[in-house]
């Protein structure tokens, strides 16, 4: 980038929101991805909407990559600047700008942390179900832009259906307002849903409207275990069957059960084959109900022991010990690799299998944890990337899993998003055609590519070998 | 791993929202060293400096990684590289070769301190305005500076106890506690004799090496290491005793120090098992069960010392200790896990991000409205005295040691 541009910059938000050292360009180099790494010319932190309008405009004159990032736990190279050019911080725009209580809606600013939503609203009586396993740190920005799921996502969905409003900057520097307090509008097209989840390539997000919903009464956790991880997939497929659909039903294979023991300390059992972590909220009639149905479900599936959290302290306790899976599978290896294949619930058991099988077959390791209740597994291959023959075998094994995950009508990505990583792969869900599609929806918003390139659309699809 | 699980636990990421100043940042950046990438040393070093080394990333790191130790070899690289300044060679010099290794240079250094402060001297410079010559925060941090003792000297090195099931420690004393912070040692002393402790105090016993270790000066607090360990093979006690979070977490990592020194290895192994925190062992020996503890109505609060949480892993014993009095009321200081900014020397040599998170944390104390500050370390105390003079709080709340809180609650002393 030359000294020019960056005056130009300095001159929009003023020099102390213009970084260019080594040690700055270094940081914002990374997300949470392995093997992905490149550094950007500057980093910048506007603090609002006209200024990010005016640096936009400036970028597409200029013909500059920009990289939307929140705090960088993205799991498919999605805020990896691979292109170089400005990585925006949105530091300083990490206000709740209002909760309605008569709408029941947020309105925030894209840097707020997604917990302190969570812990703002429950405060009102309110819920802001979507929780991603890194809401600590998220921010709603980057949520938005990645249509993050998490633990509550079978009962409540994701992050996109509760956006309902949003203000952005388009690559021209013009600012839209889309949707807003509404429970119903179908003013055209339905730029909120496009832009939630198109992962910084359509548009710069710079405040959301977010629908909330009241608060649950009560609440119960349980934790079932299991001797053969298939006891405790067919569980699953049961719950659902039987027309229940819980809170959160989250698995975790034996791998993932000790690492996260030796780091959560929470008393996980270490000697059986799988947990599921099983919850339901509601009015407290329907609760007890629905937890005591599914503990007979359990039993009839063989599980070997199912209790009750006695206590929200225990129950808060096995949740945060799961969310720490991926990172507590690093005990075991220097390099984690996760991807998130999903297939409809119904086939839970059948994936879980096959992904046992092509660990086999590859002769790689992989801990299996994840949303079991909505299909969403998180196939996680312990590794080292130092070892490229096993990197090499890692690689082919994931091929499988996308190919199986298809073939038994999922998805290549439930919840991460493509980014840079699954990019040579998207074809294999959607289509060339499909491909095409969005290749030109996304030269219509942003016909210079500046925004955030490199993500969604690969070079290559990778050659897909039918099985 | 790059989850970035441990930014909302670092401070100075709180403080700063900056990756550059975070646990996952500053990794980045070693390994960045490390592998060559980058060879601007100055900017990687400002990021290093700028930490804290309170290590809260470690305990909220799922994958186990052990910063502080990649920390403090960093921290040896650069010093080992670094052309150093002569002024800054000379002033590195009397502090780490010869003040802190020398417990009697450190109680003449503290001597004359003492009297600064009783010769009236002290009131003469505040009075003359001397101390305005000097950066802001030196002046500020002189007058928390607490009075020094008189006469540093202990009648004995071995107190027994009266009692059956009593178990034998040694108590390490430290260099800052057992001059600046005597009285506070001589507490320490008394709770273990009453918890049924017989006390050894090894005479040749040394500094524990942390500010050594912390600065980049690992050969030297490996010298210290050996010398205290030799010190207390001699006693052959159940349990070596601090009473310092900062000095325990550096004895406790004694094994990792030495790890590369065969003759060494198992010798830190077994003296780093036996380091426990004076609050663990008057709990698990049921001090607080068997004295009545007492005190006039008052709310207390309590700042963890990072080292002795986060790397000690000791968080309830203290609080334990201080809901055992009666007629106080404990109310927990949110946010008590984060580092009050003292940091060993870090509130002298980065001054202005420490008063920053010592004004965040003095209004999470005022929220509290305790009118007792207890710490269990000797920095987080000062800090804390620091932070209460700066917000002119001196008449409604204090700070104290746990130990001195202890024995004032004692109720037949």
């Amino acid at each position: 980038m030359e000294q020019a541009v960056i005056d130009q910059l300095i001159e929009i938000i003023g020099k102390e929101n213009v970084k260019t050292g080594v040690a700055d360009k270094l940081a914002y180099s990374y997300d949470a991805t392995p093997n992905f790494q490149a550094l950007p010319d500057c980093i910048i932190t506007p603090r609002s909407t006209e200024e990010i309008a005016k640096i936009v405009k400036l970028c597409n004159k200029e013909k500059i990559p920009i990289v939307p990032r929140g705090s960088g736990t993205n799991l498919a190279a999605g805020t990896c600047p691979t292109q170089g050019g400005v990585v925006l911080l949105f530091t300083y725009l990490n206000n709740i700008l209002e909760i309605d209580e008569k709408n029941l809606t947020i309105t925030v600013q894209p840097g707020v942390i997604t917990k302190d939503i969570c812990d703002a609203v429950e405060g009102k009586n309110l819920f802001y179900p979507p929780d991603p396993s890194s809401m600590k740190i998220s921010t709603i920005g980057g949520n938005i832009n990645e249509n993050s799921g998490g633990l509550r996502g079978l009962k409540y969905g994701v992050t996109k259906d509760y956006v309902i409003g949003l203000e952005a900057v388009l690559a021209n520097g013009e600012i839209i307002r889309t949707g807003g307090k509404l429970a119903k509008d179908v003013a055209g097209y339905d730029l909120t849903k496009l832009l939630v989840g198109s992962e910084g390539t359509l548009a710069i997000i710079t405040e959301a409207t977010l629908k909330l919903l009241p608060k649950p009464k009560a609440k119960k956790t349980m934790l079932a275990l299991y001797k053969k991880m298939e006891d405790a997939a067919e569980t699953v497929s049961s719950i659902i069957e039987n027309r229940i659909i819980p809170a959160t039903l989250e698995f975790m294979d034996q791998p993932t059960i000790r690492a996260v023991e030796a780091y959560a300390n929470v008393g996980l059992p270490i000697d059986v084959e799988a947990i599921l972590l099983i919850e339901q909220d509601g009015d407290y009639q329907s609760v007890e109900a629905d937890m005591l149905k599914m503990k007979d479900i359990c039993l009839e599936n063989d599980a070997i022991d199912v209790s009750l959290a006695n206590t929200e302290e225990e129950a808060e306790g096995l949740r945060q010990a799961r969310r720490t899976a991926l990172s507590a599978l690093a005990r075991l290896s220097p390099t984690t690799i996760l991807e998130d294949a999903t297939v409809p619930r119904s086939e839970i058991a059948k994936m879980v299998r096959k992904i046992n099988d092509i660990a086999k077959k590859h002769n790689v390791h992989i801990a299996t944890f994840g949303h079991a209740g909505d299909g969403n597994l998180h196939p996680t291959c312990t590794t080292d990337l130092r070892n490229k023959d096993e990197m090499e075998r890692v690689e082919a094994a994931f091929e499988d899993i996308f190919s199986e995950a298809i073939n038994l009508g999922g998805t290549i990505t439930g919840e991460h998003g493509v980014g840079e990583m699954k990019s040579p792969y998207l074809a294999w869900k959607i289509g060339e055609p499909g491909v095409e599609l969005m290749r030109q929806i996304k030269l219509a918003f942003d016909p210079h590519n500046i925004m955030n390139p490199g993500k969604i659309f690969a070079k290559e699809t990778r050659k897909r070998v039918v099985i | 791993m790059r989850c970035g699980f441990c930014l909302p636990a670092c401070p100075t990421y709180v403080e700063t929202q900056d990756e550059v100043h975070s646990p996952r940042g500053r990794i980045a950046l070693m390994k960045a060293v490390r592998d060559g990438l980058i060879t601007e040393y100055e900017e990687v070093e400002h990021s290093l400096n700028v930490c804290l080394g309170c290590r809260a990333c470690e305990p909220a790191c799922p994958a186990g990684v052990n910063y502080g130790s990649m920390l403090e070899e960093a921290r040896a690289i650069f010093q080992e590289q670094k052309k150093k300044s002569f002024k800054e060679k000379a002033t590195r010099k009397v502090v780490f070769d010869q003040l802190f290794p020398n417990q009697k240079r450190m109680k003449q250094a503290t001597g004359l301190l003492s009297f600064y402060q009783r010769s009236g001297l002290q009131k003469v410079t505040r009075k003359i305005g001397f101390m305005r010559l000097f950066p802001k925060h030196l002046a500020e941090m002189e007058k928390a500076l607490p009075k020094v003792p008189k006469g540093i000297k202990r009648e004995s090195n071995y107190f027994p106890v009266n009692k059956t099931n009593e178990k034998t420690v040694a108590f390490f004393t430290g260099c800052l506690m057992d001059t600046m912070f005597f009285e506070t040692n001589q507490s320490t002393i008394k709770l273990l004799q009453l918890a049924g402790c017989n006390v050894h105090i090894p005479q040749t016993q040394n500094c524990c090496g942390a500010l050594h270790g912390h600065s980049g000066e690992l050969e030297g607090a490996r010298q210290l290491a050996k010398k205290n360990i030799e010190a207390f093979e001699e006693c052959e006690a159940d349990y070596i005793i601090t009473n310092a979070g900062g000095c325990g977490a550096f004895l406790h990592d004694y094994d990792h120090l030495l790890r590369d020194e065969p003759e060494w290895k198992e010798r830190a192994e077994v003296f780093a098992s036996k380091i426990t925190d004076f609050t663990s062992i008057l709990v698990d020996m049921k001090f607080h069960e068997q004295n009545t503890l007492q005190l006039t109505e008052e709310i207390a609060t309590y700042q963890d010392s990072c080292h002795l949480r986060n790397v000690m892993g000791v968080k309830d014993a203290p609080r334990k200790l201080i809901k055992s009095i009666s007629n106080v009321t404990y109310q927990e200081l949110p946010r008590a896990d984060q580092c009050c900014g003292s940091a060993g020397i870090y509130n002298i040599v980065q001054p202005e991000m420490s008063n920053q998170i010592l004004d965040h944390k003095m209004e999470d104390v005022k929220g509290t409205k305790a009118h007792t500050i207890v710490t269990t370390n000797p920095g987080c105390l000062l800090q804390m005295k620091l932070g209460i003079q700066k917000e002119g709080l001196q008449d409604t709340i204090r700070a104290v040691h746990l130990a001195d809180y202890l024995i004032e609650a004692l109720q037949e002393k």
